[in-house]
C-alpha cells in the first residue's frame, strides 16, 4: 500500500502540490514512483519559466519508461531539486520530502481548490 | 507483472531492478526462466542434421559441452539464438520462449523424412532456474551431491540439488559465473524457495531477479537479446556474430552470409554512451550535422557501468570507437559517443 502526504493536494496524473509559505512545492506521489519502478533520470525545467496548469514541466525516466510530469497549478518556476541530477532514486525513496521536483510561484492561487484532496486522490489511485 | 510469450513475468521484485542487478554482480541472483524452451534431438542422423541446421561448429563437442549458436534462415538472418548442450546420446537445445514455436516448425520442416532424427519439445515438463553471481557456485556446492565448482565453464552434468535431480549447465546470461538448472517442473517451487532459504542460512545474499535486471545484466555483458541485436531482419555479420558461424562446414544460411561478407555490410552494431536521458529502442541516431545514421535497438541505464548506454545499428563509417554522435531523445539530440562493447567484461573472459 502506497503512502500519502495528508498536507498535499493531488492531480489524477499523480503529481502532488504542497503550500510552503507563498510558494508551491511539487513532486510525484508514492503511488506514481511505485508504478514507475526505479527512477534513473529526471529532466526539470529552467528556473524562471512560466507554465500553465496541466502543462508538462519535466520528464521522469524509470527503468521501464519515460513519463511526463505536469504542473499541478499554473506558475513560475522558482527552483528545481538539483540533488536529483546525481541521485534520481531519491524520488523512489522519499517522494514527498527529499524527492521533491520543483518549487513555483502560483500565478492563479485559486487553482489549489480544484486539486484532489488526499482522500479523493487515494480513492482514485486505488482504482488503478 | 508483464505478459511474455504466454508467461506472466515480474519486471522487478520488491527489491527494485537496479538493486537486483547489483546483487547479481556482488553475490547471487535467482532467475525464474521457465519460459525458455527445451528441444531434444536424438537418433542416428541427429549429429549430421543438427550440424547442418545451426551456425556453430558442434561436431567437436564432447558429452556435456555447451555452446552458443544461431539458427539462421536461407537469407542468413536470425530465426533464434540457441544454447546447445551435447548430452550422452542427445542434443539438448535451449530456445527463446517467443521463438519456440517458429523454431520447432523450422526444425520439423527441415528434418529428414526418415526416422533418423527425432525432435521432441520438452519445454512444458522442464523447468529452468538460473543461479548467477560471484557466490553462486559456492552456494550450489553446499547444496549439491557433486561439486559444481568442478564443472568447467560451458560444460554441463547431472547433479542432485536439495534432493532435486538437475541437469546443471555452467552457463548463463548475466556476465557472472553461475549455472542454469534444468529439472522436472513439479520441483520448481521447492527448489526456488529452498535456494533463497539456504542463501540466507549460509549468509550468502541471494535474491530473486526480474526481467528488467535480467535485461540490464545481459546488456552490460554484451550478450544479445533476440528481437533487438538479432532478428530475422539482421545478419550476424551486422551484429558481430560471425564468430558463431563455422564457415568451414555447411549450414542453412551460409551462402547468404558468404554473399554479404563479399559485398560488405551497410550497418553495424555499436555501443553508445549517452548523456542527457535514457536512450531507448527505436530512437534515431544522428551525426554531428543531424543526419540520421542509425537506430537504437536497446538502451538503458547500466547500474554497474553507471552510464546510460545504447546498442545501435549505424552506418559503418560512423562506427569507430570514440566517434561523436547523438541520440534523439524526445526530439532533442543527446550527446553520444561510440564506446567499446561490452561495458562489463563477462566472468568467463576474465
Amino acid at each position: 500500500m502506497s503512502s500519502i502526504d495528508k498536507n498535499a493536494r493531488y492531480r489524477s496524473s499523480h503529481e502532488w502540490a504542497r503550500k510552503d509559505g507563498a510558494r508551491i512545492v511539487a513532486g510525484i506521489s508514492d503511488h506514481a514512483q511505485d508504478a514507475l519502478g526505479d527512477i534513473v533520470f529526471i529532466e526539470l525545467p529552467a528556473v524562471g519559466k512560466t507554465l500553465k496548469q496541466g502543462e508538462a514541466f519535466g520528464v521522469v525516466e524509470s527503468v521501464k519508461a519515460a513519463s511526463d510530469v505536469y504542473m499541478p497549478m499554473s506558475g513560475k518556476i522558482l527552483s528545481v531539486n538539483g540533488t536529483l541530477t546525481g541521485d534520481p532514486a531519491l524520488v523512489n525513496k522519499e517522494p514527498y520530502t527529499g524527492g521533491w521536483l520543483i518549487a513555483f510561484e502560483p500565478t492563479n492561487p485559486a487553482e489549489w481548490d480544484g486539486l484532489l484532496t488526499p482522500v479523493a486522490y487515494e480513492a482514485e489511485a486505488g482504482k488503478e | 507483472m508483464a505478459p511474455f510469450a504466454g508467461f506472466d513475468m515480474p519486471i522487478s521484485y520488491p527489491l527494485g531492478s537496479v538493486e537486483e542487478h547489483l546483487v547479481t554482480r556482488r553475490s547471487v541472483g535467482l532467475f525464474d526462466i521457465d519460459h525458455m524452451g527445451q528441444v531434444e534431438v536424438t537418433g542416428p542422423g541427429a549429429d549430421a542434421w543438427v550440424s547442418s541446421l545451426v551456425s556453430a561448429r558442434i561436431l567437436d563437442m564432447k558429452d556435456g559441452d555447451a555452446r552458443y549458436s544461431l539458427l539462421l534462415n536461407d537469407r542468413g538472418t536470425v530465426i533464434d539464438d540457441l544454447f546447445i548442450y551435447r548430452l550422452p546420446g542427445a542434443w539438448w537445445i535451449v530456445v527463446n520462449a517467443s521463438n519456440r514455436l517458429e523454431d520447432l516448425a523450422w526444425m520439423r520442416a527441415h528434418a529428414p523424412a526418415s526416422a533418423d532424427v527425432r525432435i521432441v519439445d520438452l519445454s512444458a515438463e522442464t523447468y529452468m532456474i538460473a543461479v548467477q553471481g560471484p557466490r553462486a557456485i559456492e552456494l550450489l556446492d553446499l547444496l549439491s551431491d557433486r561439486k559444481i565448482s568442478d564443472f568447467p565453464r560451458f560444460t554441463s552434468g547431472k547433479a542432485t540439488i536439495m534432493g532435486v535431480p538437475c541437469l546443471v549447465g555452467r552457463t548463463g546470461y548475466t556476465g557472472e559465473d553461475g549455472v542454469e538448472l534444468f529439472f522436472p517442473a513439479e520441483s520448481a517451487e521447492a527448489l526456488w524457495t529452498g535456494l533463497i532459504a539456504e542463501g540466507a542460512k549460509h549468509d550468502i545474499e541471494t535474491q530473486a531477479i526480474g526481467l528488467a535486471a535480467r535485461d540490464s545484466l545481459r546488456f552490460e555483458a554484451g550478450m544479445p537479446l533476440h528481437g533487438h541485436e538479432l532478428s530475422q531482419d539482421i545478419s550476424p555479420l551486422e551484429s558481430g556474430f560471425k564468430w558463431a558461424c563455422d564457415m568451414e562446414k555447411d549450414f542453412i544460411g551460409k551462402a547468404a552470409i558468404e554473399k554479404l561478407a563479399a559485398e560488405g555490410v551497410s550497418r553495424k552494431l555499436v555501443g553508445l554512451a549517452v548523456t542527457g536521458g535514457v536512450p531507448r529502442e527505436g530512437f534515431e541516431v544522428q551525426d554531428a550535422s543531424g543526419r540520421k545514421v542509425g537506430m537504437v535497438v536497446a538502451g538503458m541505464f547500466c547500474p554497474t557501468a553507471k552510464v546510460f548506454a545504447a546498442n545501435a545499428f549505424v552506418e559503418p563509417g560512423v562506427g569507430k570507437i570514440g566517434t561523436a554522435l547523438a541520440v534523439a531523445i524526445r526530439g532533442k539530440p543527446a550527446p553520444a559517443t561510440v564506446v567499446k562493447r561490452p561495458l562489463y567484461i563477462p566472468a568467463y573472459r576474465r
